[in-house]
């Protein structure tokens, strides 16, 4: 009687165990994913959206053992907008992780934010503003993507060897583009380049007239760093005012969803180059894989870029790293997520365009291509590689004491 | 005004602007005139959307906040119509009378039943135009649409005096907003319709007492101000492309640009839209950070000194 107790006992606990451990394993992890739907980004943001699920989709929603739910919320590139869309996923929805925002200020916000919720894990989404991981760094906010600055390594000395002496720099007034100014300037002014003028426009200023008539007769080259609605309106208006100057591009200056947005296509943009962390025609078999699936995913047909954008990749990049983090700890995301974290901290992500590690501010370390816009044979735009730099970390290269942070002001060599 | 008061803004005004005017010249002869251009451009097209603000605030005292919402619809009408079939002007027609026949809805089944109540107008309009830019959002996407300028106005105007090149569709905007003021003022003051809708808004009860039948004046008015912003909207869709958030840009523009005018005058928003175009580029070209506050102090000042608008009369 009392051996048969036993056994029961034994088998209750072992069924308990058993159904306590599938319980476990069935309760969903809640990923937030912000981007940009509305706003100058919004055909980018709607791509961002796809690279992150993709990279769900490719684990058929799974990670860890757990079932992911997504939950979705957009902004509008204003950093007011991007932190009451994050507080109402943390603090409505109950997500465990975050992934976004998309644009430079809105990251600096976000990171701020994740301070006061010391239980969430903050994954970024494509923000790429030096600040958010160089000033103040939250302790629960990672970004593993490289951010604007580093993405402009090498562009410099292309720029030059292009025999683009003078360059006058058109750029929208944040964050963001501060970064990927200073990552382009503080090659090129090193190697003898000059900067006379520089324009910072309002971000979703759309005309930009009055910048076209600024632009001196002097210079070689302009190096246009707008993105989204804004680049769209920039070269058409330049082009219609006569203007016939070689570009130089910031990253997503020439990206999928500008090189593809509804209207005639800019020829005129063949030749440009530009650096960024994805090149279309980049031929590693893992980036090939990720193309390919993302074409699978998303044909043209269905509102897909012919090639991902920046956004899709960088967003696809940290939505894995996420995911990646919790295969790593089997889904645990007890005590306050320390395990997680301590994953992601230490984890050597393999994205499709190599491997990235992250810095002691928990900020990527990873690849940047030199671009230059190609037209295929269908007539589709796409960036061809001239260069891949590896390993470029948040300092650009640079001794710590010789480092500042971009600014309106900062790098100058007129 | 005044005799002294008139004075006291000379003096205010004048010699700052024009020792602005001297240096601009003297620094930069081109920089200078080119904004000159763009600013009066960009009035065209600020003129051609807030006129009908005017109109229909102005003049009718209905308030309709959904006016940006008519414009986008207007320029994705047009951007449709334009890709179809490749003609610009059909594509000015189609979002003029879309924009039209909308408003002309609202006021039928809308403002007809609030005449007079200012603030359910204001609450009805602002729901309308929230809900026609997420319609417009779910139909048509967050993508920018950049319209194409027909064959004959794509490209440049070259051998300018002193600025060169300029944009030959941003040039023609400038008839263009000239041709529609005048139109527009013609219209409201020397025809018969013009007479009834100037006296509707004086005196409704009376007007109907004639024999005139003033909700079918009123329609006609409220259409032909909606219209205007749909065919602003397609003129905008060129120029400035069109993607959501464009309602809210324009729809601000025209209130600063009514609110300077004064309110119910096509000279007064022809004037208000001079004024803020010119604020802008100026703004942008010597002063590209603090851009947007010139816009705001010019409305603080008209505020504070002529609360109806520079030209506006009492109600």
């Amino acid at each position: 009687m009392k051996k048969r107790t036993f056994v029961r006992t034994l088998v209750g606990a072992a069924v308990l165990a058993v159904f306590s451990g599938v319980a476990y394993s069935q309760q969903t992890v809640k990923i937030g994913l912000l981007s940009n739907l509305e706003g100058p980004f919004a055909a980018g943001g709607a791509d961002g959206m796809r690279g992150a699920e993709l990279a769900i989709k490719q684990k058929n929603g799974m990670a860890g053992g757990r079932k992911i739910e997504l939950i979705k919320a957009s902004s509008d590139a204003k950093p007011d907008v991007a932190v009451n869309a994050t507080r109402k996923l943390v603090e409505q929805d109950k997500v465990d992780i975050m992934v976004g925002p998309l644009s430079g200020g809105e990251g600096i916000a976000v990171k701020e934010y994740s301070k006061t919720q010391p239980n969430i894990t903050f994954i970024n989404g494509s923000s790429g503003a030096q600040a958010t991981t160089l000033v103040n760094p939250s302790p629960n906010f990672f970004r593993f993507n490289t951010e604007g600055a580093q993405w402009m390594v090498g562009l410099g000395k292309a720029a030059l060897d292009k025999g683009y002496k003078r360059v006058m720099v058109i750029a929208e007034d944040y964050a963001f583009p501060y970064s990927q100014v200073q990552g382009f300037m503080s090659e090129y002014c090193r190697l003898g380049g000059k900067v006379p003028v520089k324009a910072w426009v309002p971000l979703g200023g759309k005309d930009y007239a009055s910048v076209i008539a600024r632009i001196p007769k002097d210079v070689d080259a302009l190096v246009v760093i707008l993105g989204g609605a804004d680049a769209v309106n920039f070269l058409n208006q330049y082009e219609a005012a006569g203007g016939d100057k070689p570009m130089i591009g910031g990253s997503i200056t020439v990206s999928q969803d500008v090189l593809n947005y509804k209207g005639k296509r800019r020829d005129s943009l063949v030749g440009t180059i530009a650096g960024a962390p994805i090149a279309d025609s980049f031929d590693a078999p893992e980036f090939k894989a990720f193309v390919a699936d993302y074409q699978k995913n998303y044909p043209v047909s269905a509102g897909g870029y012919p090639s991902p954008s920046l956004f899709a990749l960088v967003y696809y990049i940290n939505m894995k790293a996420a995911l990646d983090g919790l295969d790593a700890v089997k889904g645990d995301l007890s005590g306050g997520q320390a395990k997680y974290r301590e994953a992601l901290t230490k984890m050597v992500l393999k994205t499709p365009v190599g491997d990235v590690r992250l810095d002691s501010n928990r900020q990527a370390i990873g690849t940047t291509f030199i671009t230059e816009v190609v037209k295929d044979a269908q007539g589709n735009l796409s960036n061809r590689v001239l260069r891949k730099v590896d390993g470029i970390d948040q300092m650009l290269g640079m001794k710590k004491e010789d480092f500042k942070m971009g600014s309106r002001d900062e790098p100058n060599c007129p | 005004m005044s005799r002294l008061q008139k004075w006291f803004w000379g003096l205010a005004l004048v010699p700052p602007l024009s020792v602005f005017a001297v240096w601009g010249i003297w620094d930069n002869a081109k920089l200078f005139f080119i904004t000159l251009l763009n600013g009066l451009t960009l009035a065209s097209l600020y003129f051609i959307v807030a006129s009908g603000f005017t109109l229909v605030f102005g003049l009718m005292r209905n308030v309709n906040l959904a006016h940006g919402s008519l414009y986008l619809l207007g320029g994705y009408v047009g951007y449709i119509v334009a890709e179809k079939t490749g003609l610009f002007v059909l594509a000015l027609a189609a979002g003029f009378l879309v924009a039209a026949l909308v408003g002309l809805l609202m006021q039928v089944a809308i403002f007809r039943f609030m005449q007079g109540e200012d603030l359910r107008q204001t609450m009805v309009t602002i729901g309308l135009s929230i809900v026609i830019a997420d319609l417009l959002l779910w139909g048509i996407g967050a993508q920018v649409h950049q319209m194409s300028a027909p064959g004959w106005l794509a490209g440049p105007l070259r051998d300018i005096p002193l600025i060169t090149a300029y944009s030959k569709y941003r040039m023609a905007l400038l008839p263009l907003g000239i041709i529609i003021g005048v139109l527009l003022w013609l219209f409201l003051n020397r025809t018969r319709v013009g007479m009834m809708i100037r006296a509707g808004v004086d005196d409704r009860g009376m007007l109907a007492a004639t024999g005139v039948n003033v909700n079918l004046v009123f329609a006609a008015t409220f259409a032909i101000g909606a219209g205007l912003a749909g065919f602003g909207g397609v003129i905008g869709a060129v120029e400035l492309s069109m993607v959501p958030g464009e309602d809210v840009r324009l729809l601000l523009a025209s209130l600063i640009v009514v609110i300077v005018g004064g309110m119910g005058s096509v000279v007064g928003a022809a004037l208000g839209a001079v004024i803020l175009g010119v604020a802008e580029t100026y703004g942008l070209a010597y002063a590209p950070t603090y851009s947007v506050v010139f816009t705001f102090v010019i409305l603080v000042m008209v505020l504070a000194f002529r609360p109806r608008g520079i030209l506006g009369q009492a109600a």
